[in-house]
């Protein structure tokens, strides 16, 4: 039972750093002992109340509903463009250089570009997002299609593949790690860059939240809203994420 | 009846070198395959036995000339058993072999297959998990399961001990004996292309042609005895000196 000793070993090494980590912020809250510092507790307190109320559940809720329908739109957009550019060489040398202006773009200016053309609506918050994400995937995408092995697709030519089994046997598992690639970063980008979406032009959501209590210097507000996402993405990589992974990624020695 | 006609005026590619320089593999090649006829091709290595054989396969149609398969409207069943084994690192064994039928895999055939080359046990394995004899085992499983008209084989056994070679060769052979089926086998090894061909086609460095086509007038019966493959491979070697400097 070598395995479950490690797992044990794993988890209690992870919960040691939480702890010290929390014992950090303590003793840096007790030596501040300033409201611009709240200690854990407090943060545990408002965060209790803020579940209580509905309000952090609801500004969470709006906040991912935008989070899963702009990183659907962008991987689904991304991961097409990116095959297509990754397969026909001349329709990348056209667009490449798109791509590299749409990369060095600031996230910040297409937010308000999106704002000022369109009108501060949910649509061009999306927009302003996808915009933003989908030359990340594209790039990766198209990364993993110059890759693919073209021995095996000469094997699959070779045996009469459909079209489906080739993409399901041979393509998919190829792709797999550079899709995942993509999600990842892509969750990370799409959720800082949502916060700055909604602080700028939404009257809901988590950036919303903070931005209001920014005015209000209400720091335990704005941790115990933080630690309500990282929750949440954490449990995103755990349950969705890391499962795909183990599953996908088998047959590796 | 030809199963396969062969007629390539140039075949020309971009050699991969670094000037860019084009590389001519084969030139006026004319070659016929009788059906069911066991066909053995020996050259020098990088003669361009392994781009004719994509160019048969169909993986290759960027050349001038013909090649025409089978005399039936159907299309002919093509098996493949490439240099490398090129099985799917992330289907099983078992998957690898299920997945190149259409229909149904007929699981029997594959049972027996995968017993005669000792692969048994490791159905339900990752690829490359497997030494690389065995994954080689295991694609030639996959050519042979689908019951191919046209076999072609690129160097099959390279990379096998002598022992699992010998024992392959003899179930190709079975397998050929019991259901007749046209095969192009590539080689670098004389003997062993006496014992199994009908015919043996000796190949020039490029740009490629047919040097020598000499029929294998051993009987059938005969073939397991050594001192017949020996003495056959003498005369050969006597009667066409110029074969010692391909292989």
């Amino acid at each position: 039972m070598l395995s479950g000793n490690l797992r044990l070993k794993h988890t209690a090494i992870t919960l040691l750093s939480l702890v010290l980590l929390l014992g950090i912020w303590q003793l840096a809250a007790s030596l501040a002992h300033s409201p611009s510092l709240p200690p854990p507790l407090r943060v545990a307190a408002v965060f209790w109340q803020a579940i209580q109320s509905g309000e952090l559940p609801y500004h969470l809720g709006v906040t991912l509903l935008r989070l899963v329908v702009s990183f659907s739109i962008s991987m689904l957009l991304g991961c097409a463009i990116g095959v297509l550019l990754g397969k026909n060489k001349t329709l990348d040398a056209f667009f490449d250089n798109w791509l590299v202006i749409f990369l060095n773009i600031p996230a910040l200016v297409t937010i308000i570009l999106c704002y000022v053309w369109f009108g501060l609506l949910e649509s061009a918050a999306i927009l302003a997002v996808v915009v933003n994400k989908l030359p990340n995937v594209i790039v990766t995408i198209r990364e993993g299609t110059r890759a693919l092995d073209k021995d095996l697709l000469e094997m699959a030519q070779s045996y009469g593949f459909s079209r489906k089994k080739t993409l399901v046997h041979v393509i998919w598992p190829q792709l797999h790690p550079f899709v995942m690639a993509a999600t990842r970063s892509g969750l990370a980008l799409i959720w800082k860059i949502i916060l700055v979406v909604e602080l700028l032009g939404r009257s809901n959501g988590m950036g919303y939240q903070l931005h209001l209590f920014f005015q209000l210097f209400d720091v335990a507000s704005l941790l115990a809203y933080t630690f309500a996402f990282v929750a949440v993405i954490q449990l995103i990589e755990w349950l969705l994420l890391r499962p795909l992974d183990r599953k996908a990624l088998r047959w590796r020695r | 009846m030809n199963d396969i006609n062969i007629s390539i005026l140039d075949k020309t590619y971009r050699a991969g070198h670094v000037d860019d320089r084009q590389h001519q593999a084969i030139a006026d090649l004319e070659l016929s395959v009788g059906r069911n006829e066991f066909v053995c091709l020996l050259g020098p290595s990088g003669c361009g036995k392994t781009t004719l054989l994509n160019m048969i396969a169909g993986l290759d149609s960027h050349y001038q000339g013909q090649i025409k398969i089978g005399s039936q409207a159907a299309a002919a069943k093509i098996g493949y058993v490439l240099q490398n084994p090129r099985l799917l690192p992330w289907r099983t064994v078992r998957q690898n072999i299920e997945l190149v039928f259409q229909q149904a895999p007929p699981a029997e055939l594959i049972d027996s297959l995968l017993t005669a080359m000792q692969l048994d046990d490791v159905q339900q394995v990752y690829p490359e998990r497997l030494s690389v004899g065995m994954q080689r085992r295991v694609a030639i499983i996959r050519a042979f399961a689908i019951n191919p008209d046209i076999l072609l084989m690129d160097e099959p056994f390279v990379s096998l001990d002598a022992p699992s070679a010998r024992q392959i060769r003899n179930l190709l052979y079975c397998l050929w004996q019991q259901r007749p089926h046209t095969v192009l086998f590539v080689s670098h090894d004389l003997r062993e292309a006496i014992a199994l061909a009908d015919r043996l086609i000796f190949l020039s460095p490029p740009p490629m042609r047919i040097i020598s086509d000499i029929p294998v007038t051993i009987d059938r019966g005969l073939r397991n005895d050594s001192s017949q493959i020996e003495a056959f491979r003498e005369t050969l070697l006597n009667q066409h000196p110029a074969i010692n400097g391909l292989l």
